[in-house]
């Protein structure tokens, strides 16, 4: 039986003893730390967030006010602007994908931003103290901030249909891997400095001034194609960048347009005249997400 | 039934069971020398050695910042000791940190649960943490719940408890992985009377039950005499350590306190005429002599009418409040409230987590 009374290995002391537990009482052995208690650790982990995200109701819905006042109270008033130079592509469908990395991201930085409440609360100290890596501790957060944000990227992909971008099965499941890719890096690059910051204001602050620049420079609002050089420079340095446009070339993709609007409307990206190819824009933003988790990583593992 | 994955560890019980089939002494369960934990210019610790018996209740008593909190971090592997070292449960606190976690429970003076989850969520998801074996789980988890009460809230919302509840239930997730050693780091602080007579009954029932150390730190003089043996800890130094009763035997003396009419000239009378040094304690004169009952009809044969009348006579035994004044010079409630130190060392802690 798993449940005997043992005492736990100790193998530094092979001399000593402490006695086997004694009387009726139910004792458990914690083993030794082993690859699969590591798993363990970083599913259970990752199954808080769902749990969290579940229950919270209220921010399911509320988290799609933005994306439709940007699609439908925003985009309605310009589409009527931008007309005359989308040839005939609807305005909204044209915002869609960069709509769609907002809601991303967004959810993300919130699933971030919990370990600072964790440890405002004290949970965090819970996790801390377990016999489990921290590594372990910080990939089961990654990975569920990751997973809840890419489910509110599916929300938002639900509502595609309204945006006229046909629901196919290869679109959809395209626009949810790019979703997820997003959602784990802006998670990772949440939870590193949330390893730093102690007060939810601070946290809150940094988002804001880190992700509207990033929205804004990113294209989710305008063509790439003939930019003056300063914001062309600041849009090839935005990381969104390279999340928008493959979600946009994807949806592109399954449209159809005059080949006079795909080329104003989607150009595609380039650095010095080369054009980046899709697996290039998703390898920056996979590595960004990496480096920026090992990092996290790193500095979870020093905190006392 | 034996599980693969758990076989290299199975042969380890085999060994302990026969070193103690040979006699050998058990191992404390706690052990430390000559510990220090510096933030900056603070010693909040300095240089401590103690040990606890397997089995024992130990309790650190002392004021508010003393370095009854940093102790405890360091032995549960928290906070990394600055010199010294320090075992649980025959494992080193620094080069054996998993192998201590294993073994110990922990109850911290804030909450560490998570209101958005049940508290069955809580502790499932503790047991996960620690790799429980899966089919003890839900055996022992029923069981821990029960004793704390709260099998039947089980299912609500953490978030809802009382303070009380709360306290409990993070008992009952500290003892879920049967740890060998409980830290308790101010189990009852915040909490009312009555709970905290009912969380004492908790841990003793806990002492019955379990075979289980205790290890916790208090400031409540009463909740020391539950402690098989108590340290007691001022401005990072233990000053004292033994069994409740032989500390206050140690202190080899009653404490008398008289009201009187006029307690300047009370004291006077009292140097002049018995050579006794009083003070003013509590609004009363009050001093210590051995054989206090005996020294009552004494003090009211040599009175001297002249005197300023005595209104009434409180003779006590020595309580653990007079052991820890007679080890460091002052009341422990005077003891928190002074202390410019004190608050650095706090500070000193908060700004190292």
């Amino acid at each position: 039986m798993a449940a005997e009374t043992v005492t736990p290995a100790r193998p530094g002391q092979p001399g000593a003893s402490g006695g086997p537990p004694a009387g009726h009482v139910a004792s458990v052995r914690v083993p030794a730390r082993s690859l699969r208690s590591e798993l363990r650790a970083i599913r259970v982990v990752w199954k808080r967030e769902l749990i969290r995200f579940g229950r919270d109701r209220l921010r399911i819905l509320t988290s799609l006010v933005q994306p439709f006042l940007f699609l439908f109270v925003l985009g309605t008033g310009i589409s009527t602007l931008a007309a005359a130079s989308t040839h005939g592509v609807n305005f909204k469908t044209f915002i869609y994908p960069g709509v769609l990395c907002m809601a991303v991201m967004f959810t993300a930085m919130f699933s971030a931003a919990s370990i600072v409440w964790d440890r405002e609360f004290g949970f965090l100290r819970e996790m801390m103290v377990a016999p489990v890596r921290r590594s372990s501790i910080v990939l089961g957060k990654v990975a569920g901030g990751a997973t809840v944000a890419a489910l509110q990227g599916l929300i938002v992909i639900a509502i595609a249909g309204l945006v006229e971008i046909p629901y196919e099965l290869g679109l959809i499941l395209e626009l949810f891997a790019l979703s997820l890719l997003l959602a784990f890096a802006i998670t990772s690059f949440g939870v590193m400095f949330a390893a730093r910051i102690n007060q939810m204001q601070s946290f809150m602050a940094l988002m804001q001034m880190v992700i509207m620049p990033m929205f804004f420079l990113s294209g989710a609002m305008f063509s790439v194609a003939n930019l003056p050089p300063w914001l062309a420079v600041l849009n090839r340095l935005d990381p969104l960048t390279y999340a928008v446009e493959p979600m946009r070339r994807a949806v592109f993709a399954h449209l159809n347009v005059n080949p006079l609007a795909a080329k104003a409307l989607n150009p595609g990206i380039t650095w010095w005249g080369w054009h980046v190819p899709t697996a290039v824009q998703v390898a920056v933003i996979a590595l960004l997400g990496l480096a920026m988790l090992f990092i996290a990583i790193a500095e979870f593992s020093r905190a006392e | 039934m034996l599980r693969p994955v758990d076989a290299p560890t199975q042969e380890a019980p085999r060994l302990d069971a026969f070193a103690s089939a040979n006699g050998a002494v058990p191992a404390p369960a706690i052990s430390v020398e000559g510990l220090v934990k510096r933030y900056g210019e603070v010693e909040a610790v300095r240089g401590i050695d103690f040990a606890v018996q397997a089995g024992e209740t130990f309790g650190f008593l002392g004021p508010n910042g003393a370095g009854k909190s940093t102790t405890i971090n360091m032995l549960c592997t928290l906070v990394q000791p600055s010199g010294g070292s320090a075992h649980v449960a025959g494992h080193d606190v620094v080069r054996e940190r998993d192998d201590v976690r294993r073994n110990i429970g922990l109850v911290f003076q804030e909450t560490t649960l998570d209101g958005y989850l049940t508290a069955e969520q809580n502790l499932s998801l503790h047991a996960e943490l620690y790799g429980m074996p899966r089919a003890t789980v839900a055996e022992r988890l029923r069981q821990v719940m029960e004793m704390v009460g709260l099998w039947e809230r089980r299912s609500s919302l953490v978030m809802t408890f009382s303070g009380g509840m709360k306290r409990r239930l993070e008992i009952a997730r500290g003892l879920l992985h049967s740890p060998r050693v409980l830290f308790l780091d101010e189990p009852t602080v915040g909490l009312d009377p009555q709970t905290r007579s009912s969380i004492w009954s908790y841990i003793e029932e806990l002492k019955r039950d379990e075979d289980i150390t205790i290890f916790l730190t208090t400031h409540h003089m009463d909740e020391a005499e539950y402690c098989d043996r108590i340290a007691i800890m001022d401005r990072g130094t233990i000053v004292a350590l033994d069994t409740p009763q032989a500390l206050k035997a140690s202190v080899a003396v009653d404490r008398v306190q008289i009201q009187t009419e006029d307690n300047e000239a009370a004291i006077a009378a009292l140097r002049e005429r018995f050579g006794i040094e009083a003070t003013v304690a509590e609004g009363a004169v009050t001093f210590g002599v051995p054989a206090g009952a005996e020294f009552v009809p004494r003090l009211f044969d040599e009175w001297d009418p002249a005197h300023p009348a005595i209104r009434s006579v409180n003779v006590s035994r020595p309580s653990l409040d007079d052991v820890f004044m007679s080890y460091t010079g002052t009341t422990i409630r005077d003891a928190e409230e002074s202390g410019q130190s004190d608050m650095h060392r706090n500070m000193a802690r908060m700004m190292s987590r």
